[in-house]
């Protein structure tokens, strides 16, 4: 395989370019993102204060009530589900344990995935080979498909639930952050630093892991929308956060019994997440812009 | 090479899981079995030897296509995997030709019209169809047309109209990726030297954009392209469940809760085969499309 074509190049006045200061002007706020992540991180925040009902206490004689928009009441402004409960409530608790798990899952992943980044490209050699063959390893699978073996073998919970996550997410940095760290090698200070007798722990961490952390935080925009995806797949086929936590995969799961009658239980949490991961990635898109549109591959 | 060390490292994971929890027999055997077959399977796991020996009969059985039997199936976990994966197979092909068929023309527009409308409302297009749920998507497809239209089959397998609505929901997520993938590498290439000179020469500019920038900019989509079409053929696993699609997806999904171990770990070892042989098909492709890389 040719990673060596993969590395993306940089020109010779690196990230800070002639044309960067005239880049920025031209760039508008990403608005539409920062306000729906902002609206929604709020939500889930403060989902305590602000839901109107408990999120697992359902009343049967409640079940199916329509959205307000749609013949309901505004005592369930989204409609309730077929055991009665409230499913704004439970949307909006379903965004918090997304988000936390993704959040858990990309500090764990991407803290790994990054330092075995910088090691195999700093170190060369079979270090290097070995952790780019266990990526290699990695990118073969689907996430699923493991997952599956692991719940069979143990059974769902949340720490499964962050495990797996964590192993979705890692490898992406890994091999990014190797590609940069590969430039990052053959620059003069790094050579200066070498020759003043700095040793390779020292060169990694003070020299290199400084020069990759915006590549990082661009991956771990990116990946965030992925791993929210991926967290609501697996609780949409019952090998997530057990129920009757609130999950947005599990709810749409819930729904699907009642498409016909009761399509509010499915589409509600899908067009938050919809919202959700579209204004990340508008996000990712204009960060990568903003640091280096070079990497407009990623 | 490095696809058979790949592999290698896929049936050491494979391996180690099903050894993680004491006693494999446990998950590799159907709970009903006899005394009989739980030694039977003992003696065929070489159990009784050290375990780089049972990894080494393991390897041995797999390279000869032998898989197990299903506990739940009774049956020859090779014979299944292949009746299902044509299935899978058949709507991978929709799904990807729908890909290319609309992720390339509509990524190219929006590249060529950067900042207009077309551009905006396809951009749009695609990062929706990145962030909704594929198995949401075919949720609501059911309802419109399905449901509320009566227009097309909402599940199982039957003539061609039942494929319409899965490839539907497994194609948007590729065709998005498509278009984004397309839009910028194709302005990476308009950016170019060669580009200008082309303008500067008063070529025409449907011959500049078809023949010189998507030739240059191909080398990304393809990968992406040759990746996409492997994850169909397995990553359908959750559209094949909404739609009751009896394929590899629809089976794991069963496996999964039916705890057969032997029909999971089938599918992984198919998974990351398929997988192995695109990346090699792609490094072949590079090298017929892209002269640079073969002098490397």
């Amino acid at each position: 395989m040719n990673l060596s074509s993969n590395v993306p190049e940089k020109n010779a006045s690196g990230v800070l370019g002639s044309s960067y200061s005239r880049r920025h002007r031209l760039l508008r706020w990403p608005i539409f993102s920062l306000v729906v992540l902002f609206v929604m991180i709020c939500l889930a925040v403060f989902a305590p204060i602000i839901v109107p009902h408990d999120e697992n206490l359902g009343f049967l004689e409640d079940r199916h009530q329509p959205p307000v928009l749609f013949g309901g009441t505004s005592n369930h402004i989204l409609g309730t589900d077929s055991l009665g409960r409230d499913v704004f409530s439970r949307v909006v608790y379903g965004a918090r344990i997304s988000m936390l798990s993704a959040l858990t899952a990309l500090v764990i992943g991407g803290a790994i995935g990054t330092a075995l980044g910088i090691f195999a490209g700093y170190m060369g050699g079979w270090v290097d080979e070995l952790i780019m063959r266990l990526v290699d390893v990695k990118f073969s699978i689907p996430l699923i498909l493991i997952a599956f073996a692991m719940v069979v073998i143990f059974s769902p919970s949340f720490g499964l639930l962050i495990g797996l996550l964590t192993m979705f997410v890692w490898g992406q940095f890994t091999r990014q952050v190797r590609a940069e760290v590969l430039v990052i090698k053959t620059t003069d200070y790094v050579a200066a630093a070498r020759t003043w007798g700095a040793s390779p722990a020292q060169i990694m961490y003070r020299h290199i892991f400084p020069g990759v952390i915006s590549t990082v935080l661009m991956i771990a925009t990116f990946q965030s929308g992925a791993v929210i995806l991926a967290e609501a797949t697996l609780s949409f086929l019952g090998a997530g956060v057990p129920p009757p936590s609130p999950s947005w995969g599990a709810m749409i799961a819930d729904g699907r019994l009642y498409l016909d009658t009761a399509w509010w239980v499915s589409l509600a949490p899908g067009i938050a997440m919809g919202l959700f991961i579209a204004a990340i990635t508008l996000l990712g898109d204009w960060l990568r812009d903003y640091w280096d549109p070079k990497l407009r591959q990623l | 090479m490095t696809g058979a060390l790949t592999l290698l490292g896929v049936t050491f994971l494979v391996f180690g899981l099903s050894r993680i929890q004491g006693d494999p027999r446990s998950i590799l055997i159907s709970d009903d079995a006899s005394f009989d077959q739980w030694q039977e399977m003992g003696k065929q796991l070489g159990l009784d030897q050290p375990v780089y020996k049972q990894y080494q009969i393991y390897v041995v059985n797999l390279i000869q296509g032998e898989l197990g039997t299903s506990t739940l199936q009774k049956k020859p976990v090779a014979g299944i995997l292949l009746e299902r994966g044509r299935n899978s197979a058949l709507l991978a092909v929709t799904a990807f030709s729908l890909t290319i068929l609309v992720g390339v023309p509509l990524g190219v527009l929006s590249a060529v019209k950067t900042g207009g409308i077309y551009d905006y409302a396809i951009r749009m297009f695609a990062v929706l169809g990145q962030a909704l749920p594929s198995y949401w998507v075919g949720l609501l497809l059911i309802l419109i047309f399905a449901v509320g239209l009566d227009w097309l089959p909402a599940s199982r397998m039957s003539d061609w109209t039942s494929l319409v609505l899965p490839t539907l929901a497994i194609g948007w997520l590729g065709v998005s990726g498509q278009i984004r993938i397309i839009r910028s590498s194709m302005l990476d290439a308009l950016d170019s030297e060669y580009v200008q000179l082309a303008r500067a020469k008063g070529v025409a500019e449907r011959t500049i954009i078809w023949k010189h920038v998507l030739r240059n900019a191909i080398v990304s989509p393809v990968t992406f392209a040759s990746l996409t079409f492997a994850s169909m053929l397995t990553g359908s696993i959750v559209v094949e469940t909404v739609f009751a699609w009896p394929g590899l997806g629809l089976l794991s999904v069963n496996a999964l809760n039916n705890s057969d171990y032997p029909i999971l770990q089938g599918v992984i070892l198919l998974a990351a085969l398929i997988y192995v042989l695109f990346s090699f098909v792609t490094d072949v492709v590079y090298m017929m499309i892209d002269p640079r890389i073969r002098i490397q």
